[in-house]
């Protein structure tokens, strides 16, 4: 599904990726941890193609095409979706019809969709307009299911939540990773996860996401560079007991 | 307002150029009696010549009334003329709120009056659906002066709508308007101005409204299409506790239109509350948005909201004033002139809109007129016009 190779990314003129290397299968969900400054939302951002963000080295693979210079709106196309951290207010632009827009030509009941997340009073709202840290991930939730990304580049999802829209985070975002599919026995859950599962790259800092969504696999980014490869689970266990620094040790 | 005349790069009226002189045309009995082109115009302009959901219609061609009535009694709307002479001079309104000598327009209006809209609503009436009125110039080097006094009662409500616009085929010609705004203890006036003017139309408005106890004005101008020069500064004295102004204005300034429009809001009494929100958008034409809000009372609060953006160049020149001259009031301005931020026009291409799309998308949002709360039929004809004014912008 998304394959990054040996990538090195400028941001202002610093080197902030330094020969990332990493490969996510379709349906797998892959956990990216770091510290703040490591890198991880510049790696995201990289990877949907914004401005700022300059790759100096190195290719961006997905669904098997080289995207390493594709603009972001092609790739949105091609089945990335991001949930922004910070997305900013666009005045006069409904959440309504920006959801609409992000369906593009599909059809989608945004009224239903707004309901799962608890959005409905919001639809006639400026998007993002006076919206609370928990409301921002709701939209963009929201937004993503209008747009049914197959990869989901997820910065951050607890972060200025409370815990009971955690709870409804969590589960939305379980959602969409699973994809529409109750799995059954007529096939087997491998065949079931690649036909229907939608990846993720999903960056946490506190780990509380883990309780809701299968995650896969885990790293941690640290200074640019990937390291500690490890199942989320174990890996977060590890941060909360001896903090970063030790990664330091494991990339020596 | 000193600083506003003779602004820099200001074009310069010359009246002699323009034919004031009256030439009566006969009167329609129905606004159907206009050619399908006129029509169209019209409805630009906010005006139904079908009168659906309409309280009353005032229009005004040229030099003179072509059609004028009042679809229920609690609404009186009239030719200016004639509510002089039927009302022994107005001597309560006529040039009460508007100063006679304040320049050369108001003198040359003062002189040689073709007439405009006199409209007054009964003490307590809800009248419901707008009265419209149209300002119409059909007519090269056509000069039009028009005064127009509306009178709102106690406790009544009112919605008008003008449009002023010029015939296809006519891209010359002068409007002056004066205009005077009485709004009596608990009467609310919306009060929505649409600009359609010919390329080469130079526009000279003079606008003082006055508002008593509890009163609210309500004012929405948006003007979109080319324009040579317009140069307006409606004034709103709060005078009675409690009372409310708002401004809303969108402004476009295509190359080769100058346009000087701003606000003031002058809060005299304690509860008044004003706010001026201008939402400008420069293609090449030159925009200058002044507005100041003057706190004398309190409490009193204003805020003062200007926006501009450079899509190709042009110049936006933003002037913002707040004035307090008590201790107590509160007053606030915000104002941004620049560009469509990146942030914005990423985040939709991060949702499958290429940058055009993305541009567009958020220059619509920009120009939103929701917040001035128009009948469905005139916000659809806004967002049609906006929407073909964007195929000139990129």
């Amino acid at each position: 599904m998304l394959k990054i190779q040996d990538l090195h990314v400028k941001v202002g003129g610093i080197e902030v990726l330094k020969g990332i290397n990493l490969e996510i299968e379709q349906g797998e969900t892959f956990i990216l941890f770091g510290p703040n400054g490591s890198g991880k939302t510049s790696l995201l951002m990289t990877l949907m193609g914004f401005s700022g963000y300059e790759i100096i080295q190195g290719r961006i693979y997905f669904k098997d095409r080289d995207i390493t210079e594709t603009p972001t709106y092609e790739r949105a196309r091609m089945g990335i979706g991001m949930s922004f951290q910070r997305p900013p207010t666009i005045h006069g632009l409904k959440t309504r019809d920006m959801v609409r827009l992000c369906a593009g030509d599909r059809e989608v009941d945004v009224e239903e969709l707004a309901e799962k997340v608890n959005l409905t009073n919001f639809l006639d709202r400026d998007i993002n307009s006076g919206f609370s840290g928990g409301e921002i991930k709701r939209s963009e939730i929201l937004q993503l299911m209008a747009q049914n990304p197959s990869l989901v580049l997820f910065d951050e999802p607890e972060s200025g939540v409370d815990l009971e829209n955690m709870a409804l985070i969590g589960k939305t975002a379980r959602a969409i990773l699973d994809g529409p599919q109750e799995p059954d026995n007529s096939a087997s859950l491998k065949e079931l996860q690649s036909q229907y599962r939608t990846s993720g790259l999903i960056i946490t800092h506190t780990g509380y996401i883990l309780d809701y969504i299968n995650a896969d696999r885990g790293q941690v980014l640290y200074n640019g560079i990937l390291c500690c490869t490890a199942r989320p689970r174990d890996i977060l266990d590890h941060i909360s007991k001896f903090g970063y620094k030790e990664c330091v040790r494991c990339l020596n | 307002m000193p600083k506003l005349d003779n602004a820099a790069g200001e074009p310069r009226v010359d009246l002699g150029k323009y034919n004031f002189e009256r030439d009566e045309l006969p009167e329609l009995a129905d606004l159907k009696e206009l050619s399908a082109e006129d029509r169209s115009r019209l409805l630009m302009a906010g005006i139904d010549a079908g009168e659906l959901q309409r309280s009353g219609t005032y229009l005004h061609i040229n030099h003179s009334k072509a059609h004028c009535r009042s679809c229920r009694k609690d609404v009186e709307v009239m030719d200016t003329r004639e509510a002089l002479e039927k009302y022994d001079g107005l001597p309560e309104y006529y040039w009460q709120a508007v100063d006679k000598d304040k320049d050369e327009f108001t003198r040359a209006a003062a002189e040689n009056i073709h007439g405009g809209y006199f409209i007054r609503t009964k003490k307590g009436a809800r009248i419901k659906d707008p009265v419209q009125s149209c300002l119409f110039i059909k007519g090269e080097n056509i000069g039009q002066n028009v005064h127009n006094i509306v009178v709102v009662e106690e406790d009544s409500e009112l919605h008008i709508i003008t449009g002023c616009t010029t015939s296809a085929d006519i891209s010359s010609a002068m409007h002056l308007g004066i205009s005077e705004i009485y709004i009596k203890k608990g009467g609310k006036l919306t009060f929505t101005m649409v600009h359609n003017w010919g390329e080469e139309v130079m526009v000279r408005p003079r606008t003082v409204a006055l508002v008593e106890e509890n009163g609210v004005f309500a004012s929405n101008y948006i003007l979109l299409k080319k324009v040579r020069s317009v140069q307006s500064y409606p004034a709103v004295f709060l005078n009675g506790r409690g009372a409310v102004a708002r401004f809303n204005s969108i402004l476009v300034a295509p190359k080769g239109s100058h346009i000087n429009s701003g606000n003031k809001i002058v809060l005299n009494a304690p509860e008044t509350k004003g706010e001026i929100i201008s939402r400008t958008i420069t293609t090449g034409g030159t925009i200058i948005a002044p507005g100041i809000i003057e706190g004398n009372a309190v409490p009193a609060k204003g805020h003062l909201e200007c926006k501009g953006l450079i899509l190709s160049d042009g110049i936006i020149h933003a002037i913002p004033e707040l004035k307090g001259t008590i201790a107590g009031v509160e007053l606030s301005h915000e104002a941004a002139v620049g560009k469509i931020a990146q942030e914005e026009i990423e985040y939709l291409m991060a949702r499958g809109m290429d940058e055009d799309q993305a541009t567009s998308t958020i220059v619509r949002g920009f120009m939103n007129v929701d917040i001035m709360g128009l009948p469905d039929k005139l916000r659809k004809s806004i967002e049609k016009t906006i929407e073909e004014t964007e195929k000139d912008m990129f």
